[in-house]
C-alpha cells in the first residue's frame, strides 16, 4: 500500500492542507487549501490502486464542487465575515474535548482491536479498472444507482426552486 | 519503519475526519462549515479506498461513487441555501441565521 515515506509526505501535506482550510479567516484561502487537500487524496487513490476514483476526484471534487464554492464565496462578496468570528472560549474548549473523545473512540479499534479480525487476503492485485468498477455498479448497485439518479433530480428541482427568490410575493428578496 | 498498513489510513482519515468535526463546531462562516463537511465525506471516501485495496473487493470503490454523488447532491442545495439566505439576511454567519422564516 505504498511506501513509508510516501504515506508520510503524502500524509503531511493532507493534515496540513486540512488545518490550513480550518484556520483561514478568507474564504477563498479556505478552498484552496481544500483543493490542495482533495489532489493529495486523489494521490493517495493512486497509490491504492484506484486510478479511476482518483481521476473522479480531480474532476468531480477539486474541480466542479471547488469551483462552485469559489463561484458563490465571489457572487456573495463573502470572502470574510463582517466583524470578528468570536473568541467564545469555553465553546472552545468544549470543541476540542469533544473533538478529542471523538479521536479516541475512532482510535480505540487500533487500539483494543487485535487487528486479526480484518487479514489481508493477499490473492492477485485488484482489478480497477473502469470496466469492472462499471460491471460491479450495474450488477451487484442498480437499485441505489437509480435511487441516485432520483437524489440529483430531487437537488436539482430544489436548488432551483430556492434560487427563483420570492418575486411571486412582490418582495425584493 | 515497516510497510504500510490498512492502520496508517485509519488513522489519517480519523485525524481528517476529526478536523473537520472541528471546523464544524467552531467556524461560523457557513460556507467553511460546508467545506468541513466536504472534509469529513472524503476522509471516509480515503478509507473505502484503503480498505478495498486491503480486503482486495471493488465494492469499496464503488461506495464511493455514492458518496460522491450525495456530497454533490449536498453541496448544491446547500450553497443555494446559502445565497438565499445571504439575498435576506446580508450575512452568512451562523450566529445571526436565528431565524425559519426570513
Amino acid at each position: 500500500m505504498g511506501s513509508p515515506v510516501l504515506f508520510l509526505i503524502l500524509a503531511t501535506i493532507a493534515i496540513a492542507s486540512a488545518l490550513g482550510m480550518f484556520q483561514s479567516r478568507n474564504a477563498v484561502h479556505a478552498a484552496l487549501f481544500l483543493v490542495l487537500n482533495f489532489m493529495t487524496i486523489a494521490v493517495f487513490y493512486v497509490v491504492l490502486n484506484a486510478p479511476f476514483i482518483a481521476m473522479v476526484q480531480v474532476t468531480v471534487y477539486a474541480g466542479a464542487i471547488m469551483v462552485l464554492f469559489l463561484f458563490v464565496i465571489m457572487l456573495l462578496g463573502a470572502e470574510r465575515l463582517r466583524g470578528v468570528e468570536g473568541e467564545n472560549f469555553w465553546q472552545l474548549g468544549l470543541a476540542v474535548i469533544l473533538t478529542g473523545i471523538l479521536l479516541l473512540v475512532f482510535m480505540t479499534a487500533l487500539i483494543l482491536g487485535d487487528g486479526e479480525a480484518v487479514t489481508a487476503v493477499a490473492a492477485q492485485p485488484l482489478d480497477s479498472s473502469p470496466q469492472a468498477l462499471g460491471l460491479r455498479l450495474f450488477e451487484a448497485y442498480v437499485f441505489p444507482f437509480e435511487i441516485t439518479g432520483l437524489l440529483l433530480l430531487a437537488a436539482m428541482i430544489g436548488v432551483v426552486v430556492l434560487s427563483m427568490g420570492k418575486k411571486k410575493r412582490g418582495s425584493d428578496g | 519503519m515497516g510497510e504500510v498498513t490498512i492502520d496508517w489510513y485509519i488513522v489519517l482519515s480519523t485525524i481528517l475526519f476529526s478536523i473537520g468535526a472541528l471546523g464544524v463546531l467552531l467556524r461560523r462562516n457557513a460556507i467553511i462549515i460546508f467545506m468541513s463537511i466536504e472534509l469529513m465525506l472524503n476522509s471516509a471516501n480515503l478509507l473505502f479506498v484503503a480498505f478495498a485495496n486491503h480486503l482486495n473487493d471493488i465494492d469499496g470503490q464503488v461506495l464511493v461513487f455514492f458518496v460522491i454523488t450525495v456530497a454533490a447532491a449536498e453541496v448544491a442545495v446547500g450553497l443555494a441555501l446559502i445565497v438565499a439566505i445571504f439575498r435576506t439576511k446580508r450575512s452568512i454567519s451562523i450566529d445571526e441565521i436565528n431565524l425559519m422564516k426570513g
